[in-house]
């Protein structure tokens, strides 16, 4: 608010120019109440973190906790910091090493179809297990995997063989969980690079051509350069990220036996906070968890913009 | 994109009338085979939940249904029918589906044209209030605690409007707006004496049908799959929509269903794994259907989202 009046004073002409655009602040009206209501009112509801909050008393009448940092240093103690951290970082670096490169091997290999119908009919096709959901998306892999009645059971059973319960390891869950996430989303992910490779001048493939470059160079000093600046910037946004960890999929995907490894961060402030009611708590882990990852995002950016010019500000 | 498909389809042309080296040869057939690759992939686990719902459950158990089904059956899709609590689901689910993206259109598109004018007053630091909410937020708790106090907790409401705003979304249609609305036609409207809300309703609307749809389909398709909030915030199950009901049976029973035995126990568990894959066909096919139609403008506004907002 300080820059609208700041500016304000420094000219009347601006004031002119907010009342003449009433109608557009009419427009912006429902959204920034919207927002000022459900995103940062919750953030100031943050402060039960440091307090001993109880329903009846309110946010602001619960007492201030004694250390204020208790309910963080008990997660800290907790023996579930460990697994949480290391089961979120986990599974988000696999995703990144799985989930970062297919999309843009995918896009470069369709930019590569010369035939139009066989492209366009690869990417609807690849595009679609986007659009399943997370319950059934699980639901599928629990039919799938299941090792009596499940296509993984029948194709053991080809070959006379036992087929491991793979849901019920804790070694396996990982990499379900990422290998799923690629069948689920490479195709759509895909789609930005697409957008990219698009934008290339034409010119430059026909100048390739006349100086006698083989498809294989065209490849590899055209299209995986022009991808660069988009991969980088999808780069910072997901190792932003790196400590968040979706919590639908995750925690559909758990069970008593692979517990171990698919504890993390979001599903663990889940069980405390709505199951056992555990506010403060709970809303200091998530705390802990959100700052982690805004210095994280803030230090890729920088680092970023040092190195490359790429950057998300 | 045409333009440069079209000057690529030429410049493949040109080089039809020579001939391939083998190194290029070599190039295709690898593209081809690993398109090939995916493809299969993606395509047969698909296929085999459409086979596997028509088949015998034992046939399917039993490794029998690989390309066809087995023992042809709709027993699944009948019982399907019996579970009205699937129909109430679906029925809720159409319900926040058409009202959600109601809703997000008439809250994300006004502010999206607001914040694509560079005359608003204080753009840059309404902007900055919407990014920011994209990286940081109160988490669960305190979000959960706020929802009781404005009273929507349990309420069809939470499901459509607290979370309607998409920054995503708006970013996408600010540049649609920036690039596709010129901005002589604000000042040739604003001389015949148009204030911004006729220029917005009259004008800018009806130029805007492409990013209309696109983004109406994304929250169309994010209500129908969602279900986070509904685990949340929806105790009554009259209001559960369909994915939470999914939930009960693909995930839920599954485990439970491995327990029972003795006969009837035994054809219970032969028609609960039918219905598993019927169920997921039921509850896929409405997007599955609609989508290809509109995939042109999915690409569209992905493409218009990739320039950095």
């Amino acid at each position: 608010m300080k820059t609208v009046i700041h500016a304000s004073l420094s000219s009347g002409n601006t004031l002119r120019r907010i009342r003449r655009n009433w109608g557009l602040y009419l427009l912006l009206l429902p959204s920034v109440v919207l927002v000022l209501c459900f995103a940062y009112k919750p953030m100031y509801g943050i402060i039960i973190a440091f307090k001993d909050f109880k329903p009846a008393l309110g946010i602001t009448g619960s007492p201030w906790a004694d250390p204020w940092y208790k309910y963080f240093l008990k997660f800290f103690k907790s023996y579930q910091f460990k697994t949480t951290i290391t089961n979120t970082i986990l599974i988000n670096l696999y995703s990144l090493a799985v989930n970062f490169p297919l999309p843009i091997i995918m896009a470069l290999l369709i930019n590569q179809m010369q035939a139009k119908r066989f492209k366009r009919v690869f990417q609807t096709i690849t595009y679609m297990p986007h659009f399943i959901s997370t319950v059934v998306m699980v639901g599928l892999i629990l039919i799938f995997l299941s090792p009596g009645s499940g296509l993984l059971g029948n194709i053991y059973k080809l070959f006379g063989m036992e087929a491991p319960n793979l849901m019920g390891k804790a070694k396996a869950f990982t990499s379900i969980y990422v290998w799923t996430d690629a069948w689920q989303h490479t195709g759509w992910d895909s789609i930005i690079y697409i957008a990219a490779l698009s934008t290339v001048d034409v010119c430059l493939y026909e100048a390739a051509t006349i100086d006698g470059a083989s498809k294989w160079q065209k490849l590899f000093y055209i299209d995986i350069p022009m991808l660069i600046p988009t991969a980088v910037i999808l780069l910072i946004m997901r190792v932003g990220n790196l400590m968040s960890l979706g919590f639908e999929k995750v925690y559909l995907m758990q069970n008593n036996l692979n517990l171990s490894a698919s504890e993390v961060i979001a599903t663990y402030v889940y069980k405390i906070g709505i199951n056992s009611a555990q506010y403060s708590y709970s809303a200091a882990i998530n705390m802990f968890n959100t700052i982690i990852n805004f210095l994280l995002l803030i230090c890729v950016n920088q680092i970023s913009k040092r190195v490359s010019e790429n950057s998300l500000w | 994109m045409t333009e440069t498909a079209l000057n690529r389809g030429k410049t493949d042309n040109l080089k039809d009338t020579k001939q391939y080296s083998l190194s290029d040869r070599i190039f295709n057939f690898v593209v081809y085979s690993f398109s090939f690759i995916f493809l299969l992939i993606t395509v047969y686990p698909i296929y085999f939940v459409v086979i596997a719902s028509f088949s015998d459950p034992y046939a399917v158990s039993g490794g029998k249904v690989w390309f066809l089904p087995y023992d042809f059956t709709l027993d699944g899709y009948k019982e399907l029918l019996k579970h009205s609590e699937i129909w109430r689901g679906y029925w809720n689910t159409i319900l926040y589906t058409i009202t959600g993206a109601f809703v997000g259109l008439a809250v994300n598109i006004p502010a999206a044209y607001a914040l694509s004018r560079k005359d608003l007053v204080g753009r840059k630091f309404i902007m900055l209030l919407f990014i920011f909410t994209m990286y940081f937020n109160g988490g669960l708790i305190p979000t959960f605690l706020t929802i009781k106090e404005f009273g929507l907790y349990d309420n069809f409401w939470v499901m459509v409007l607290p979370f309607s705003v998409s920054v995503y979304n708006i970013i996408v249609a600010r540049t649609f707006f920036t690039s596709s609305i010129s901005e002589d036609l604000w000042d040739a409207a604003q001389i015949d004496g148009c204030g911004n809300l006729r220029y917005f309703f009259r004008i800018v609307l009806p130029l805007s049908k492409a990013i209309l749809s696109v983004i109406g389909l994304w929250i169309a398709v994010g209500q129908w799959n969602s279900y986070f909030n509904a685990l949340i915030y929806i105790k009554n199950a009259k209001l559960y929509p369909l994915q939470l009901i999914l939930r009960d049976i693909l995930i839920i029973n599954n485990v439970q269903s491995a327990l029972g035995t003795g006969e009837a126990a035994q054809i219970a568990l032969r028609l609960a794994n039918l219905m598993r894959y019927s169920i997921i066909i039921v509850s896929t096919v409405p997007i599955m259907i609609f989508y290809p139609f509109v995939q042109k403008y999915f690409n569209h506004g992905v493409m218009v989202g990739a320039v950095k907002g």
